[in-house]
C-alpha cells in the first residue's frame, strides 16, 4: 500500500504524468525526455527519480545513458485500484437498486417512506 | 439490473450512465435525502457514512464522511449549484485525501425511460490532467487497456 501511495504521489505531479504518457510510446533517455518538456536534464532527472521511487518506471545502463522505460508491476498496482474503484461505485448502484425497490414497496402500500 | 457504464468525452469529461427500475422521482429522492443517501452511496462493502450532510437547495453544502469500520476515513465536500426536482442536479464536489483534490463539476441527470429512470452523470473536470489523474495514470493507452479490463469484469 505504501508504495501506492508513492506512486499517487508521483501521479499528482503533471510533468510526471507528461513522462509516462511519452514513456508508454517506448523507452526513452533523460535527454530525450529533456528537450519536448523545455527542462533542464537534472530537472527531468529529479522526476525520474520519484518515478523510479514509487515503482513506476525502471531504469537500464546502456554505456553511458541510463534508458527508462515503464514499470509493468507499478502500473497494474494502479490498474487493480482503479477497478476497485470503479467496482465500489458499480456496488453503490447495485445497493441504489434495493433502496429504490424499498421505496417503491413503502409508497405502494401508502406509508409514508 | 443494468450495467453501469462509465465513458469519457473530449478531454475534461467523464460521463457515468445507469438506468434505474423505478421513476426520477424516487432516484433523485435517493441523490437527495441523507437518510436515504447513507444508505447506498458506501463504496466498498463495509464501509459506512457516519455524516451526511445534504442542503438540497442552490448554495447548499454537501459533506459525506466515510470510515472504513478500521480506523481509516475521508470525506467529501460540495456545494450545490442548481436543483430542478426531479430530473436535474448540479454541483461541484471535492474529495479530501486529506488535501482536496480539484474541483469537479458535476451534473446528474434523471430521464424517464420506459417504467425506469435514466442517470446521466456528466463530470467536468479542470483540465485534461486532472481528469486522468482521476481515473487512471495519464496514460492514454494504459487507460485504455484498464477500461477493456473492467468492461470484462462487469
Amino acid at each position: 500500500m505504501n508504495n501506492l501511495d508513492a506512486a499517487f504521489f508521483a501521479l499528482s505531479d503533471p510533468t510526471r504524468r507528461a513522462i509516462l504518457a511519452r514513456l508508454a510510446r517506448g523507452e526513452a533517455t533523460v535527454m530525450d525526455l529533456a528537450e519536448p518538456f523545455e527542462m533542464s536534464q537534472p530537472a527531468v532527472s529529479r522526476h525520474l527519480k520519484v518515478l523510479e521511487g514509487a515503482g513506476l518506471i525502471t531504469r537500464r545502463v546502456d554505456g553511458a545513458k541510463r534508458p527508462c522505460r515503464l514499470d509493468k508491476k507499478g502500473i497494474k498496482a494502479i490498474e487493480q485500484w482503479l477497478a476497485v474503484m470503479h467496482k465500489a461505485l458499480a456496488r453503490n448502484y447495485d445497493r441504489l437498486d434495493n433502496v429504490l425497490a424499498d421505496l417503491q414497496r413503502a409508497t405502494s402500500k401508502g406509508e409514508l417512506p | 439490473m443494468s450495467k453501469m457504464a462509465l465513458t469519457t468525452e473530449g478531454d475534461r469529461y467523464v460521463i457515468v450512465t445507469r438506468r434505474f427500475a423505478a421513476s426520477p422521482e424516487l432516484v433523485y429522492r435517493a441523490h437527495t435525502e441523507p437518510a436515504l443517501i447513507q444508505k447506498w452511496l458506501l463504496g466498498p462493502d463495509g464501509w459506512t457514512m457516519p455524516v451526511c450532510i445534504n442542503e438540497a437547495r442552490p448554495g447548499g453544502r454537501i459533506r459525506y464522511e466515510w470510515k472504513d469500520g478500521k480506523g481509516g476515513g475521508f470525506h467529501l465536500t460540495g456545494e450545490y449549484v442548481e436543483l430542478v426536482p426531479f430530473s436535474k442536479i448540479v454541483h461541484v464536489e471535492r474529495m479530501h485525501l486529506p488535501d482536496p483534490t480539484p474541483d469537479n463539476h458535476v451534473e446528474t441527470r434523471f430521464d424517464s425511460d420506459g417504467h425506469g429512470t435514466l442517470m446521466t452523470m456528466r463530470m467536468t473536470l479542470p483540465d485534461a490532467q486532472t481528469r486522468a489523474a482521476m481515473l487512471s495514470t495519464g496514460m492514454e493507452h494504459g487507460m485504455e487497456a484498464s477500461y477493456v479490463r473492467l468492461e470484462r469484469m462487469f
